[in-house]
């Protein structure tokens, strides 16, 4: 555990969003191009998870303008997450194999 | 909940981003990764609400259920054509989340606990000056991108003398006014950073034309991933990071993919100015051969095999239903019929696929460029209906065209090439296409959509 500690959050920090872009540039190469709107669509949708920010600006007990703007993030991330991911499913309910 | 607990749960949500993304690898995975997308935001969600920091409920709830309830009626009504427009929408939101959450962690550090006695720490100074810009321009820019593609202002490229060098300062006056504020927590200076960098956002936008909006809508997807991960970093949340470095790198491959597909390279279309609304019609003389309806159904009914290569003026006709329904009387007259689709058919990537599967195309009749094109020696009908530049041969032997290079269907290998089309005029890039005056083609006037269901009666 020691050398752990001894770690800056930063480098941790660095290490998963290095290894993420290498994930993220093999699974998307593996889309297939006619699924590319929803990837896009889907995409924007996991994307606001950035929510989790506005959430924790939201959520103290006493007021203040930054409680104001978390709140506001809150509304904005929630009408990606549900749009984003209806649309998704709408768009994926219309690709139908040949009968 | 302990900070273990929460960062393995933040794990999870992010793998299951992770098996989202991988779901669209293929249509039957698909909806199945949606559902992963779903239950990892839930897991995010949940897991943060369980943080010690959370006390009051109230806006929270207010929040997602108002913002709730109107994506979901916008995603529920919104017409299939306007997906360009939907996405660039939601894409300008995640960056003005992303914007508000930075302003929330400069005004009060100490929930986020990014701060050490009042003073905001310098790695997170740095990473929320670098979420909040990319935040700002992700906002700006798909707004700009918005109203170019739901035509509330012209696609032409806006250009004035000197725009390069002038964007370039505001750049660097960013970076700088980034530097400034790293050293001293300035609020003020803050502040300015953000406006410059929301009036950048316009002005990168701006100087790209309508031919160029598939790549422009990718090129802002990515910039939103990265304005995410940014303000990961700030938070030191593992999720948010996994989130914005799949979704940026996704946005990345895709702006590749579209300029490929038009053989134009990243930087020239950010510099622009290519693509706008043509009025210098090339008027041609050139003798060709049109046909009519019953011409067109006389020949695709004695073909054994039929590719259609569906443009973007197929959707603005409204035709693919007709398309579909003429497809489907020739398959049980026991014709092939394939649908070959360019990368740039539609006005985003995939486009052009998600209009045909919503006119009940199955997805295996539907194929690319790369697996199609050498069919096209070997098929009895390449039926070309709203697209022209990407069939334009021009692309391989005038090395002066502006769309040379580009990757193009080879419908004049087919024995007969029907062409769809209101008249002779050239596409986007302005040029004459020399397939309308071949011997093995024949030019069908008209609105697409009248022409079709006209072929369908005669059949």
């Amino acid at each position: 555990m020691e050398i752990v500690m001894d770690i800056h959050p930063l480098v941790i920090a660095v290490t998963v969003f290095v290894l993420a872009v290498f994930v993220g540039y093999y699974v998307v190469w593996s889309v297939t191009p006619a699924l590319h709107t929803p990837l896009m669509s889907v995409t924007n949708a996991i994307s606001s998870v950035i929510i989790v920010g506005a959430l924790i600006a939201a959520a103290p007990m006493e007021g203040s303008i930054a409680k104001i703007i978390g709140g506001v993030a809150v509304g904005l991330a929630a009408v990606n997450i549900f749009g984003g991911f209806t649309v998704t499913q709408r768009m994926l309910q219309m690709y139908k194999k040949k009968k | 909940m302990t900070a273990n607990l929460a960062a393995i749960l933040y794990l999870i949500a992010g793998v299951c981003f992770i098996m989202a993304l991988r779901g669209l690898s293929s249509p039957a995975s698909a909806r199945a990764g949606n559902i992963f997308g779903i239950v990892g935001m839930v897991i995010a969600i949940g897991t943060t609400l369980a943080q010690p920091g959370i006390e009051d409920y109230l806006w929270i709830v207010v929040g997602i259920v108002v913002g709730g309830l109107a994506g979901t009626v916008i995603a529920l009504k919104i017409q299939m054509t306007a997906m360009p427009q939907l996405v660039a929408a939601f894409h300008s939101l995640v960056g003005l989340a992303a914007v508000l959450v930075a302003a929330s962690a400069l005004l009060a550090p100490d929930i986020f606990h990014i701060a050490v006695e009042g003073k905001i720490k310098l790695v997170s100074r740095i990473e929320m000056s670098i979420g909040m810009v990319i935040g700002a321009i992700t906002f700006t820019g798909s707004i700009i991108a918005f109203a170019k593609l739901q035509e509330l202002m012209t696609g032409s490229p806006l250009v004035f003398p000197g725009q390069r060098l002038f964007n370039l300062s505001v750049a660097l006056v960013i970076v700088a006014l980034a530097v400034v504020f790293c050293i001293d927590q300035s609020p003020t200076v803050f502040w300015i950073m953000t406006a410059l960098a929301l009036v950048f956002g316009v002005l990168i936008i701006i100087p790209i034309g309508g031919a160029d909006m598939p790549v422009v809508i990718s090129m802002l997807n990515s910039y939103s991933g990265w304005a995410a991960a940014g303000i990961g970093f700030t938070l030191e949340n593992t999720v948010l990071i996994i989130v914005g470095a799949l979704v940026g790198s996704s946005g990345a491959i895709l702006s590749y993919i579209m300029c490929k597909g038009m053989n134009r390279s990243f930087i020239s279309v950010i510099l622009g100015g290519f693509g706008g609304e043509n009025s210098a019609a090339v008027k041609s003389d050139k003798p060709h051969k049109a046909g009519s309806a019953d011409d067109a159904a006389f020949i695709l009914s004695n073909a054994g095999s039929v590719i259609i290569v569906p443009g973007y003026g197929l959707a603005v006709a409204q035709a693919q239903h007709a398309v579909q329904e003429m497809a489907e009387l020739l398959t049980k007259q026991g014709v092939r019929v394939r649908y070959a689709i360019h990368p740039v058919a539609g006005r985003m990537p995939g486009h052009m696929n998600v209009l045909l599967a919503e006119a009940s195309v199955p997805y295996d009749d539907v194929f690319e460029l790369d697996e199609i094109n050498s069919d096209f020696s070997s098929t009895d009908v390449a039926f070309v209906i709203g697209a022209n530049d990407v069939v334009n041969p021009v692309a391989k032997t005038d090395p002066q065209s502006p769309i040379a290079g580009m990757p193009i269907l080879d419908v004049e290998n087919g024995k007969t090439v029907l062409f769809v089309k209101r008249s002779l005029s050239p596409g986007y890039a302005g040029i004459d296409n020399p397939v309308f005056y071949n011997s093995n083609t024949m030019m069908l006037f008209g609105d697409a959509k009248k022409m079709v269901e006209a072929i369908v009666k005669a059949l």
